[in-house]
Formats: C-alpha cells, structure tokens, sequence
C-alpha cells in the first residue's frame, strides 16, 4: 500500500496501480472511455483522464502512472480541465448523439462525463462532422453503428482477451478509423464464441448483439 | 577477444581490397561511373547506361562501367563521372547525360580525347585544365561525413568500400571493451537523426545496462516524410556503412540481433541491404563469430509497408509484431522493453552510419564539425523553389540563409524568399526574418520548426501560407493511425477549417479555434505524430497571420493561390485586337469577344484553370489574375458575343 494525496484528500492504493484505478476505487472520478481495470498496458487513447502531478508541468495520463508514496495529484487544475473539455468535444463532434434511438439506457459514460466537466452533450464550437461510413454496418451476430462508436477499443480488447484472437479490429485510418468484424462466408463456421462480450463492454452502444447472440455474464462497459 | 587474431584477419580482407583497387587502376580503360540510385534511374540513367554501352560496342572501345550511388545532386541528374586517365584530364563530372550525350561522350571523349567542355558540370580533382567541383559553393560548402563515399563507390562491391577504410572502424570498435565504446560515443555528442534528436550514446548505455537477454538494434529507415529521401539515398549507395554502424552498436549494447527496417516503397534499397548483408556476411563482417571473435549479430531486412506512422518507434515495433501499426504510450521505451518485450535500441539511418567515422577518426575530429551541443553534420533534402534541389550535407549550425543561398543557389525565376518549411510535414514554416537562425536541434525547435528527419521545403512569394498549411495538416490527419481522440479528430477540424478559409468561407470565429484546438492536439496526442502535427498551423498562424487575415477579412488571398478569392481577366488596353490564341485553350468556352474584337472572360463560366494566362503571347500579356475576385472588371457578354 501507498499513500498519496489527491486534491488534497489522502487515499491508500495498492502498488502498481494506475492513478487512475486508485482514484476511481476511491470514490473519486477522473473522466476516461478507453481505461479497462485489469487492462496489462492501457492504450491511453481516449485522453480524457488528464490529471496533474505535481512537479511535472503538463498534464498527464492518469490511467499510464503509476502510484508512488507521496505523490500530489490535481484533477480538476484549470489545464486539465480545458483538455478534457476539447478531448470530450472532439469526441462528440464524430459520436452522432441521438437520446431517441439509443441502446445505452440510463448510466451513459459521455453523459456522465459531460455532467462533471460541466459541458454539455453538443461539440459547440465544433462543427459536427459526418463521415464518409454507412449508418450501419452488419457483423454477422452484430450491428455496427459506426457514428456511435468513440474507438475506445475496449471490444478489440475484450475479444482477444476471451478468445485469443482478434475477429474485431480497426480499420482504415485518420478520421475513417472503424472497427471491424473478420468473417466472410458462412456466419456458422466463424470462430466467433458469441459470447457477447464485445456489445457488454461498449459503452456508447456502437456494438449491438442480435437476437441469437449471448449476453456475456460479468462484463459491463 | 584476441586482438591480433581479429586484425590480423581484417588485414588479410583488406590485402584483398586493395589488391582488386590497384588491379582496376592498372588496366588503364576508361572508367565510367553512371549515378544509378532511384533519382538517377528516375531521371533516365538506366537509358544512359545502355546507350554507353551500345556506343562503346560499336566503336569497340574498351571502358568499364560502374554504376554507384546518389552524389546528391539531383538537380543535374542524370550524372557521370568518367576517368579517362590516358588524355590526362582529372576524372569529370557531367550533368544532364542524356542518351544523346553518352552517344557524343564516348565518340569525342572516349574515343577522339575531347572531353566536351559543354557537358562538364566539373572536375572531380583540382586541376589546371578543368574547373573543379570544389569552386562552386554547393560542392565545398558542403561537408560529407556520412554521405563521403555516395556516389563515389559501388554500393554491391563491399571491397570498394573496405578499400575506402570501411569496416575499420568495427575492427578498432572490437578491439575496445563495450562500456568504452559507449564512452566514445557519449563524449562525440551525436544525437539521433531520426528526429527528436537524443543522444545516442545514451541510448546504448541504457540499453546496455537493461537485464536482459537478446537485445536488439532496429535501424529505422521508415522515412515516410514526403520529400524526404536522405536514408534511401544511404541505404542505396553505401549500404556498408550503415551495416558497420550497426554491427559497433550491436557490439557496445550486447545486442545479438538487428533489424533494418525499410520501406516496401523502396525496392532498390531493400535488394542493395539484402545484397550488403550477404557480402558482408561472405567475408565474416557479419553473421556468426565475426572476425572469428565471440561477437555474433544475426542481420535481417524487414519491408514496412510504408505508413508514414510507422516511423514512430513504438508502432514500428509493432509493426514488426505483426499488430497494426499503432504507437503505444511510452514509458516503457524501447531500450527497456522493446521488440517482443526485449530491450531495443531504434536509430536512424543516418544516425547509425555516422558511427563508424566517429570511431575511426575519433570524437575530437566529429566534434571539429558543427556545434557544442549538435556536433557534427545534417542531411537534408532540399526541395521546392531553389534553383538547385537535392540532397546536401552541411555543417550543423550553418544558416539557412548559407544553405537555401548558397549551396542551393537561391530562388530560381527572379522570385523572392517567402518561407521554408524545416522538419517534414509536422515541422515548422519561418519566415525571412529567420534566415540567419543556425540550422542545429535546439535553434531551430526554439523557432517553432523542428529538425525532423530532415525534410525541407523552399517556398518563394507566389505560396500561399494557408494553403501550406492546409497541405500539411491533410497529410498528417491522412497519416494519423486514428487511436487517440485529439489526433484523428482533432487535425480533421483543423483540415476543414483551413478549407473554409482558403475557400473565402473562414470567419474570425476558425481563426480562433485554429489556435487553441492546435495547442490542445499539441498538448494532448499520444504519441509524435499528433504533438507535432499542427506545428505548420502554428508557425504560419505566428508569422503569417495577415495572410489568414486577408482571406478571412477582405477575400483576398495575398499571394493570388487559392482559386475561390481569385478572378482572371483580360486587359482591353493590353489585347490584340483579333487574336484567337486564348479562345481555344478554354476548357469551359468562358473566353468571348468583345464588341471592339478583343476578348473578355465569363466570371460565371470560368474555373480558373489559368491556361489563358500561360497561352496568350509574351507580347501582349494581357490576362491578370487578381485576389479579391471582385477587383476583375466584368464584361457582359453580348447576346451575339461568342
Ligand atoms: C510520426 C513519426 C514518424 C517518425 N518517422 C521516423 C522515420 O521515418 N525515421 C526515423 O528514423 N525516425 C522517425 N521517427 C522518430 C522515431 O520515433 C525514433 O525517435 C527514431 O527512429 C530514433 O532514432 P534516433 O535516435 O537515431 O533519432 C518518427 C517519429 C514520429 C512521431
Ligand atoms: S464499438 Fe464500442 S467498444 Fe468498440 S471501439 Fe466503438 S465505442 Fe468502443
Ligand atoms: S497522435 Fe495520432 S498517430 Fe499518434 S497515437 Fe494518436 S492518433 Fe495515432
Ligand atoms: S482512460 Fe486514460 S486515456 Fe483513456
């Protein structure tokens, strides 16, 4: 166990831990879409789980630092704020918000998230932006929506953790990144458990599971 | 390590060497080499070859052809040196050989002893008969310390090399103990030409004093910057130095295995690598027991499939993983856990082959070149609006003045200086009044721009810094790998509103957000791709901010480059009555007559392709472009006009 001291309150971590997962453990919430707890090398490409540590100047990733005895920790200074503001405007102007026909009911990560940076849910000042992508996009036992998707990678992760190979990945780059399904052919002979996990873990409900697909016990965006 | 073991077999490889020199000097034919890297191939000099050798055929003369690397001077491409050591001249250098020159090169010099004075871009050697290189400012302002044997050697001939002292420094390398071998890098101050600039040396001791076994050494000649083509220029004309550079890394860190990584986009570097290896291999330079000491280093070429993203360590190694090529957060560095989780020095070309001069010539004689903290020197390769493009090795802590002036003769066309863009696409534009900055690491990020890998661009007055910068941002937004939020979205906003605004449709409104999105991306990306990437936004936003301020204020595009604020007219006053010439070019028929029989443009019609322009007569030079739009006098086109 560690110490360390977060917005000037002293909580105890477990060594080795992330800032990130010692904080959230502690009641305390940093903004992030891409962290996954037991995640060995987080990919830190969301950026919005800017905190500052003291005695480094710029804002860093809370959930790439470690914890270490006596750190100081800041996560509401006026620099993280202003990026994780632009981080969640950025996201929002390529995630097509439509509390209409959302799958995501209630206990909404982006919402949340907007709520404590105290933003609302619209990119303002940036324009929203469309893409060159179909609204839908068929992945056998699930339905893609590529204008949901922040490319948090969490079900990349999730399916390759559970079956050891990747049938999800990006594609494409830049601004067309996407996430797609490997399979063609017969839906029967792919080696897709459906276990479901990739549509449990997606937190803006970019991922859909079809009827005959299973829902994955245990796992939650 | 038995030391006299070891030199007595590099001795017996460089008896060899130099036995295969003499016996070439001593056939007394002429010797003609012919510049066949990718930029003289490009230029024709696959053509030349064969019309020397069907010339030297049919008038039956005796003469060797050799084919070797870039000299750098692309601008006179296709390039010949020919020694004729029986007409007494020095060997000469001649520029633009194109078929038809290498047919009279070989009837007058060859053949009759006239070296054709026309042709000759210089001799190669002082001399009292011809001028040599050395007068002009591009040869002798230059100093080559790593590029020396370009273009002078035949890159597949690894006992040219070795006769040139290559390979020596390896043998003085083995014969040091590691931790001084790393020593002597550290004190020569040689920082990594890949881009950012890190100290070498300190990179091998880190990577020296990590626990663990089968270290490695990447060699990254990713080079995706477009413009760029230092290291392919390396890898194509001395492949040798570079393998020697890696092989005393190896040694100094106890790495066993190496990687070359080099683009698929470059099949002539790949086959001259693959090539080097084996020869080297051949002759126990390379592979198992080298020398027939304890050190062995196990040497493979790797093909990327050139994503300009893939040059960023972290997603090269990757890459090589065979996962898509996304950078990771860093740490761990490489040199702590790297390719396959070991540790893993990752140099650049240039920076690997500058090692071995700087063991056999000593930290002393590298510092003697360039600055206190960038020793030595920098490659670039300079393109755009200068007179003589190519590639160029300067002193570090030259001026950009010297360099874009002298050695590269200045803005051709009469034009003036407007900017230049240093570091690739993710560096920085200066202006004039940074003409006199030195060209060294810490100068040049100081002023916003970045060493990078080397890339520059000359711009004269008719570039449009929006549009430079526009032309950027879509290269790195395109080359973003698309993980982290700030970079894929981020650089997509900044494209489109450099679009608005080189478009006549900005507000003062983008012109903000530009800034400070910029400054976020800056702050906010994952890896260097985005850190840097809005560098040409900020420095054209810093220096040229009353361009953005014409096209977003008063529609008007200053240097007359983005066709939304521009018009073409045609000047009544200044048209022949009765000419034709620019009717027809029109793709769009937008050119009508006029009741006095001259002709007007159809603003409604016209694209502003400007081939009126460039089609009507020197004499009347009657079409004007002009930046508002508003400011072309509009004629009606009568019902009869055509
Ligand atoms: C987007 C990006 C592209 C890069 N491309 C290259 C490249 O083409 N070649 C290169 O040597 N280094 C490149 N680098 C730098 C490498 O990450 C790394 O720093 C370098 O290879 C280390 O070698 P050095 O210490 O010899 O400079 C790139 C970095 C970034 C962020
Ligand atoms: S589909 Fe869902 S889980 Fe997968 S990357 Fe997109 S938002 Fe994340
Ligand atoms: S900064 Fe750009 S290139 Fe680098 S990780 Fe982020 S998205 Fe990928
Ligand atoms: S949670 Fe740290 S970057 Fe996404």
């Amino acid at each position: 166990m560690v110490k360390l001291i977060v917005d000037g309150k002293e909580i105890k971590a477990d060594e080795g831990r992330s800032v990130l997962q010692s904080c959230i453990e502690n009641g305390m919430f940093i903004p992030n879409m891409c962290f996954i707890k037991k995640r060995q090398h987080p990919p830190a490409s969301c950026r919005l789980c800017f905190v500052e540590i003291d005695g480094f100047d710029p804002p860093v990733t809370s959930c790439t630092e470690e914890v270490r005895e006596g750190l100081v920790i800041r996560t509401d200074t006026a620099a993280v704020r202003r990026l994780q503001r632009t981080a969640f405007k950025l996201l929002m102007s390529a995630h097509h918000c439509e509390p209409k026909h959302c799958p995501v009911k209630g206990n909404c990560q982006l919402i949340r998230i907007a709520k404590h940076l105290n933003v609302g849910l619209t990119p303002k000042p940036l324009e929203l932006l469309e893409r060159d992508v179909e609204e839908e996009v068929d992945f056998a036992f699930f339905t893609y929506y590529p204008f949901r998707c922040v490319l948090c990678g969490k079900c990349v992760y999730i399916c390759r953790q559970i079956n050891g190979h990747n049938l999800l990945t990006f594609a494409n780059r830049g601004f067309d990144t996407v996430i797609a399904f490997f399979g063609s052919g017969d839906p029967a002979r792919f080696p897709c458990h459906r276990c479901g996990a990739c549509a449990s873990i997606c937190p803006t409900g970019a991922l859909v599971r079809k009827p005959e697909c299973k829902r994955a016990s245990g796992v939650t965006p | 390590m038995n030391k006299d073991d070891l030199t007595e077999r590099f001795a017996s490889i460089l008896r060899r060497a130099d036995r295969r020199a003499r016996e070439r000097r001593n056939e007394a034919i002429p010797t003609i080499y012919i510049v066949m890297s990718t930029c003289g191939l490009a230029s024709g000099a696959a053509e030349t070859k064969q019309a020397f050798e069907e010339a030297l055929s049919d008038k039956d003369i005796g003469a060797r052809i050799v084919p070797v690397g870039c000299l750098g001077h692309c601008y006179a491409e296709p390039l010949v040196v020919i020694d004729h050591p029986a007409t007494g001249f020095p060997p000469i250098c001649y520029h633009q050989v194109t078929v038809a020159r290498a047919r009279r090169l070989v009837r007058s010099y060859l053949e009759k002893g006239d070296p054709v004075f026309e042709y000759v871009l210089g001799a190669l050697e002082e001399n009292d008969l011809i001028p040599a290189v050395t007068d002009f400012a591009r040869f002798n302002l230059e100093q080559r310390l790593v590029m020396e044997h370009c273009g002078r050697i035949d890159p597949d001939d690894i006992y040219q090399y070795i006769a040139a002292g290559g390979y020596s420094g390896l043998v003085k390398a083995l014969c040091l103990e590691p931790e001084e071998l790393i020593d002597e890098i550290e004190t020569s101050g040689l920082r990594g030409r890949g881009g950012a600039g890190f100290p070498a040396g300190r990179k091998w001791r880190l990577a020296s004093t990590a626990k663990a076994d089968g270290k490695i050494i990447i060699c990254n000649g990713d080079e995706g910057d477009p413009g760029a083509y230092m290291d392919r220029t390396i890898l194509e004309s001395n492949p040798h130095q570079l393998l020697e550079g890696l092989a005393i890394c190896a040694y100094a860190v106890g790495a066993d295995q190496a990687i070359v990584y080099v683009r698929a986009e470059y099949p002539l570097a790949v086959k001259t690598i693959k090539g080097a290896i084996k020869s080297a291999e051949g002759v126990a330079l390379l592979g198992s027991t080298i020398l027939g000491t304890t050190f062995s280093l196990n040497v493979s070429v790797f093909q990327g499939s050139g994503a300009f993203v893939c040059g960023e360590e972290t997603a090269l190694i990757q890459s090589i993983e065979g996962k898509r090529g996304m950078p990771q957060h860093r740490p761990p560095y490489p040199v702590e856990k790297g390719l396959w989780g070991r540790p893993t020095v990752v140099n650049n070309v240039k920076t690997l082959s500058s090692v071995p001069p700087i063991i056999k010539n000593g930290t002393e004689w590298f510092r003697g070149s360039g600055t206190e903290t960038s020793p030595g020197t920098a490659i670039f390769s300079v393109v755009g609006n200068v007179k003589h493009p190519g590639l160029v090795e300067i002193a570090m802590g030259t001026s950009l003045r010297t360099l874009i002036f002298d050695v590269c003769g200045g803005i051709p066309n009469k034009k003036s200086f407007k900017a230049v863009q240093i570091g690739g696409p993710s560096g920085g534009c200066l202006p004039e009044s940074f003409l006199d900055t030195p060209i060294d690491f810490d100068s040049l990020t100081q002023a916003g721009a970045m060493m990078g890998s080397g890339g520059m661009v000359v711009m004269d007055e008719d570039s449009c810094m929006v549009d430079v910068a526009r032309y950027f941002i879509d290269f790195t937004q395109k080359e973003s790998c698309g993980k982290c939020t700030f970079c894929r979205i981020g650089t997509r906003h900044l494209l489109n509103i450099l679009d608005r605004i080189t478009n006549g449709e900005g507000s003062e409104q983008d012109l903000e957000l530009l800034g400070t999105l910029s400054e976020d991306i800056k702050l906010g990306s994952l890896c260097g791709l985005g850190e840097t990437a809005p560098n040409p936004v900020l420095t054209s936003l810093r220096y040229f901010l009353d361009e953005y301020e014409a096209h977003i204020k008063e529609n008007r595009c200053p240097a007359h480059k983005c066709r939304a604020l521009t018009a073409f007219y045609i000047d009544l006053e200044k048209c022949a009555r009765g000419c034709e010439v620019c009717v027809g070019c029109c793709p769009v028929e937008a050119i009508f007559t006029t009741r006095g029989r001259k002709k007007a443009i159809d603003q409604k019609l016209c694209v502003k392709c400007g081939e009126c322009a460039v089609v009507c007569p020197p004499e009347y030079d009657a079409v004007l472009k002009v930046s508002p739009p508003e400011l072309a006098p509009t004629l009606e086109r009568t019902p009869d006009g055509k």
